[in-house]
C-alpha cells in the first residue's frame, strides 16, 4: 500500500502545481490536435495520437477470442444445434443455465432442449460451456457486451434471444417453430416439429417421431 | 474346498464356483458386462479376461471354475492389453453419443474405457447403423446401436421373469436385441433389465432426459408399495428444481437384498414414488380454511384431554394405517390406547388386495401390516370393522384417520354422512384423497422419503427407511405430530426422534427385543 505523502514546500504553494497541471493538459491537447490534423492530410502518418471511440456509437473493435454475450447455434431448419446433453449446465461454475431436454423426432439427434436459459446476472462469463460443448451449440461471439437491464429479470436470456441475438426485450412475437418452453407465451409448450419440417420441406431422418 | 490364489491372497471357496466370485469374496473386482450374479453365465462380453498361472492364455474370470493351487492375476500388463482389446472390439460399432445418452455417467462402457481404454482408435471404417429409440415397452426404450451384446436383459427375461419376450436376433455385426414377433416387453418386472444393462442400450422411458445421472443423490429406504418390502435407493434432486417439474425424486432403483428382493424390484414399486411430489398436501385446515400447526394441534389436545377427562373414550375412535412406520404405530398404540384408553383404535381396514405374484408383489399393499400386527393394532376383531357403522349410528363423536381414503373403501355417500355426524373427523395424511375433502381438519404429513422409520415386511423383517429430504412446506412427520400431542397432553414420554422411539420400542416389545437402528443397519433383521 502507498502511504500519503507528505506536501513539499513547493507543492503546498498551489499556483506553481495548478499551472503545471494546466501546461500538462493542454501539451496533450495540442498535441493531438496537432497530430490529428496532420493526420488529415496525411501527413507524419508514423507519429500515433491518441483516440477515444465515441462509445455507444462507435464500438470498439474486439478480439477475436473475446468472450461475450451467448448464443446457440441453430441448424438448416433453424432448430437449435444443442442437443440438451446438459454438460453445459454441469460445468458452469456460476450455475445459471437451466436447461430442460426433450425427445427430438430424428432419432439419431434424439434430443434437443425445450427450455434453456442463461441467468447473466450470474454469469461470469468464463466460457467453460463453450468449452465443453460437444456440439459447437453455444458460443460467446455475439460481439454483445453491453448487457443491462433494470431488474434481476430483465438479466436472464430464454431461448428466443439465445437462438436470436438481435432480439431485445421486452420479446413481443414468438418466432421459435420447434416445441419449447415460450416464456412469451407463459412458459407453455408452444411450436409444433410439424411446422420446423414443413417450413423446409425436409423430412427428420428416417423414423417416425417418438414421443415418451 | 480348493484353496486358491488371487492377486497374492490366499482364498478358500466352494468347489465349482467361479474366479469372478472367488474374487468377489477377497473385495477384488473384475471388470463385467455380462457376468450378472443374479442370472446364469454366459461368457460372452470377454472383459473379465484374467491371467491364471500355466494356462497359455488369458481366462474369462466369470466362466473358469476354481482348481486347488490355481494362481490368479487380475491385474497384469498381459490383462490389461486383453481388455483393451475386448474394448477396442465392443466398441466399433457403438455410437459414442454419451452426451445424449441417459446411461452416461453410470456407464461401464464409460467406467472401464477409463481404466483400460485404447485413447487412439484405429477404427476408421463405417460403424453398421442400427435402429435407435426403439420403444420394446410402456417402460423400456432401446437403442440397439449402444448394445455390446451382453445378453443380460434376455437371460433376464428368460430366467427371472419367465417372460421371454427379448431374443439376440442376427448375426455378426448385424447381430441385435429385439423382441419376439408380436411380443412386448411389458412383464411387471421389465424396469429391471434397465437396470443391468451395463451400457445405454435399454434405457428407463420414466427416467428418460429428465436429469443426468450426475444430479442425483441416492438414499437407501424401502419400497412402501407392498409388505415384501424390497430395498430401494431413492434418487432424488434437490437443487436443480426445473428438471421433472421440480419433482425431487427422480428414479427408484433397488438395492441388493439377498434375503428380500435379490437385486430386483417390481415395476408398480419402481414407477409408484409418483406421489411423493404430485398431489401432496401442504396446509394444515380446518374446515376448508388454513390453520397454524400450533392452534391446530392445541384443538386436538383439548378435544382429546377432554374425552380423557369425562370419561368418554368411546367415543374417540382411531384408523390408524399399516403406511406408517412401526415407531409411528408405536406412538399411535401409546398414545390412544395406553395413555388415553380409547379401545376403537386399528389400522385395518376391508381394503382390496391388490396385484401378487409369487416373486416379489404381494396383495397386500401396506408396507407395515406385519408391524401393525406386532403392536396389535391389526386384530381380526370384528367389531373393527364396523367403526364406520358405529359413528353413523352416533356413537363415535372424534375419528382419526391416518392417510386411509374412506371415500375409495366406504363409498361417498358414507364419507358424506360421517362428515356431517361426527363432531371432528381428523385426517393425518401426506397426500390429497377421498378423506381430505371431507375431514374436518387435515393435518399434512410427511411421506416415507421425508421420515426415519422402520417397516416390518410381511416375513417379519425389520427394515429402517432414511429420510433422504426434509418434509414438504408446512407437512410434518406423524411421530413428531403424535410427540406434539403427548406433550400438549402433559404426558410425559422419553423420546424425542424414530430412533430413540425404536429404542423404546426394542425395550417394551417382545418381538424387538434389544433392537436399534444400528443392528437393523441396511440390510434389516428378523423380528425375534
Amino acid at each position: 500500500m502507498r502511504r500519503k505523502r507528505e506536501l513539499t514546500f513547493w507543492e503546498r504553494l498551489y499556483v506553481p502545481e495548478i499551472i503545471r497541471g494546466t501546461w500538462l493538459t493542454s501539451r496533450h491537447f495540442f498535441r493531438n490536435l496537432f497530430l490529428h490534423t496532420a493526420h488529415r492530410f496525411g501527413l507524419l502518418k508514423g507519429i500515433p495520437a491518441a483516440v477515444t471511440f465515441q462509445y455507444p456509437e462507435q464500438p470498439r473493435p474486439l478480439a477475436p477470442r473475446f468472450r461475450s454475450r451467448h448464443r446457440l447455434t441453430a441448424r438448416e431448419e433453424g432448430t437449435p444445434r444443442c442437443v440438451g446433453c446438459m454438460l453445459c449446465e454441469t460445468v458452469c461454475p456460476a450455475r445459471c443455465i437451466t436447461i430442460v431436454a426433450g425427445e427430438h423426432p430424428d432419432p439419431n439427434v434424439e434430443k434437443y432442449p425445450v427450455r434453456f436459459d442463461i441467468d447473466l446476472g450470474v454469469c461470469v462469463y468464463c466460457g467453460y460451456c463453450v468449452e465443453v460443448c460437444p456440439e459447437d451449440a453455444i458460443r460467446m461471439d455475439t460481439n454483445i457486451l453491453d448487457v443491462a437491464a433494470y431488474s434481476r429479470d430483465g438479466m436472464k436470456l430464454d431461448i428466443h434471444e439465445l437462438m436470436d441475438p438481435a432480439l431485445r426485450k421486452p420479446l413481443a412475437e414468438c418466432k421459435l417453430k420447434f416445441p419449447h418452453r415460450c416464456a412469451i407465451h407463459g412458459g407453455g409448450e408452444r411450436g409444433s416439429w410439424e411446422a420446423v419440417y414443413n417450413q423446409t420441406g425436409s423430412d427428420p431422418a428416417g423414423s417416425d417421431p417418438i414421443r415418451g | 474346498m480348493p484353496t486358491l490364489t488371487i492377486d497374492g491372497k490366499q482364498v478358500t471357496v466352494e468347489p465349482g464356483t467361479t474366479v469372478i466370485q472367488a474374487a468377489e469374496k477377497l473385495g477384488i473386482f473384475v471388470p463385467r458386462y455380462c457376468y450378472h450374479p443374479g442370472l446364469s453365465i454366459a461368457g460372452n462380453c470377454r472383459i473379465c479376461l484374467v491371467e491364471v498361472e500355466k494356462m497359455p492364455k488369458l481366462q474369462i474370470a466369470c466362466n473358469t471354475p476354481v482348481a486347488d493351487g490355481m494362481v490368479v492375476r487380475t491385474v497384469s500388463e498381459k490383462v490389461n492389453q486383453g481388455r483393451q482389446s475386448v474394448l477396442e472390439f465392443l466398441l466399433i460399432n457403438h455410437p459414442l453419443d454419451c452426451p445424449v445418452c441417459d446411461q452416461s455417467g453410470e456407464c461401464d462402457l464409460q467406467n472401464f474405457y477409463m481404466a483400460y481404454g485404447l485413447y487412439d482408435p484405429r477404427f476408421r471404417e463405417e460403424k453398421v447403423k442400427k435402429a435407435k429409440a426403439v420403444p420394446l415397452g410402456p417402460t423400456v426404450m432401446l437403442d440397439a446401436e449402444r448394445c455390446i451384446l451382453c445378453s443380460r436383459c434376455v437371460r433376464f427375461t428368460d430366467e427371472i421373469s419367465k417372460t421371454g419376450e427379448l431374443g439376440i436376433f442376427n448375426r455378426g455385426d448385424q447381430a441385435e436385441i429385439g423382441l419376439y414377433p408380436g411380443k412386448e416387453l411389458d412383464n411387471r418386472y421389465s424396469g429391471n433389465v434397465v437396470d443391468i444393462c451395463p451400457v445405454g442400450a435399454l434405457t428407463d422411458r420414466d427416467f428418460r432426459f429428465k436429469a443426468r445421472v450426475w444430479y442425483l443423490s441416492s438414499s437407501p429406504s424401502v419400497c412402501n408399495g407392498c409388505s415384501q418390502g424390497c430395498n430401494i435407493d431413492l434418487h432424488y434432486v434437490l437443487d436443480r428444481p426445473h428438471l421433472a417439474n421440480g419433482a425431487r425424486v427422480m428414479r427408484v432403483k433397488p438395492r441388493h437384498n439377498p434375503e428380500v428382493n435379490q437385486w430386483w424390484i417390481c415395476d408398480e414399486g419402481r414407477y409408484g414414488y409418483k406421489f411423493i411430489d404430485q398431489g401432496r398436501l401442504r396446509q394444515v385446515l380446518h374446515r376448508g380454511t388454513e390453520i397454524s400447526w400450533e392452534e391446530a394441534l392445541g384443538q386436538m389436545a383439548a378435544g382429546l384431554s377432554g374425552a380423557r377427562t369425562e370419561g368418554k373414550q368411546a367415543s374417540v375412535a382411531v384408523l390408524a394405517s399399516a403406511q406408517l412406520t412401526t415407531e409411528e404405530l408405536y406412538l399411535v398404540r401409546k398414545l390412544f390406547v395406553d395413555s388415553l384408553g380409547v379401545a376403537q383404535c386399528s389400522a385395518q381396514v376391508p381394503a382390496k388386495p391388490g396385484t401378487s405374484d409369487d416373486f416379489l408383489m404381494k396383495g397386500d399393499k401396506n408396507p407395515n401390516t406385519a408391524g401393525a400386527e406386532l403392536l396389535g393394532l391389526m386384530g381380526s376383531d370384528p367389531a373393527r370393522f364396523d367403526l364406520i357403522e358405529r359413528a353413523l349410528d352416533g356413537q363415535v363423536s372424534a375419528l382419526w384417520v391416518f392417510g386411509h381414503d374412506l371415500v375409495e373403501l366406504f363409498g361417498e355417500e358414507k364419507v358424506k354422512r360421517l362428515s356431517e355426524k361426527l363432531c371432528q373427523l381428523v385426517f393425518v395424511g401426506s397426500n390429497g384423497n377421498g378423506t381430505s375433502r371431507y375431514a374436518h381438519w387435515v393435518l399434512p404429513s410427511a411421506v416415507y422419503a421425508e421420515k426415519d422409520g422402520t417397516f416390518v415386511n410381511c416375513h417379519g423383517r425389520v427394515q429402517r427407511i432414511v429420510k433422504a429430504f426434509e418434509p414438504l412446506t408446512d407437512s410434518r412427520p406423524e411421530w413428531e405430530i403424535l410427540l406434539t400431542l403427548f406433550r400438549r397432553l402433559e404426558i410425559p414420554v422419553p423420546w424425542k426422534g424414530p430412533e430413540e422411539i425404536f429404542a423404546g420400542l426394542g425395550a417394551g416389545i417382545p418381538a424387538f427385543a434389544g433392537m436399534t437402528y444400528e443392528k437393523v443397519g441396511l440390510q434389516g433383521v428378523h423380528v425375534c
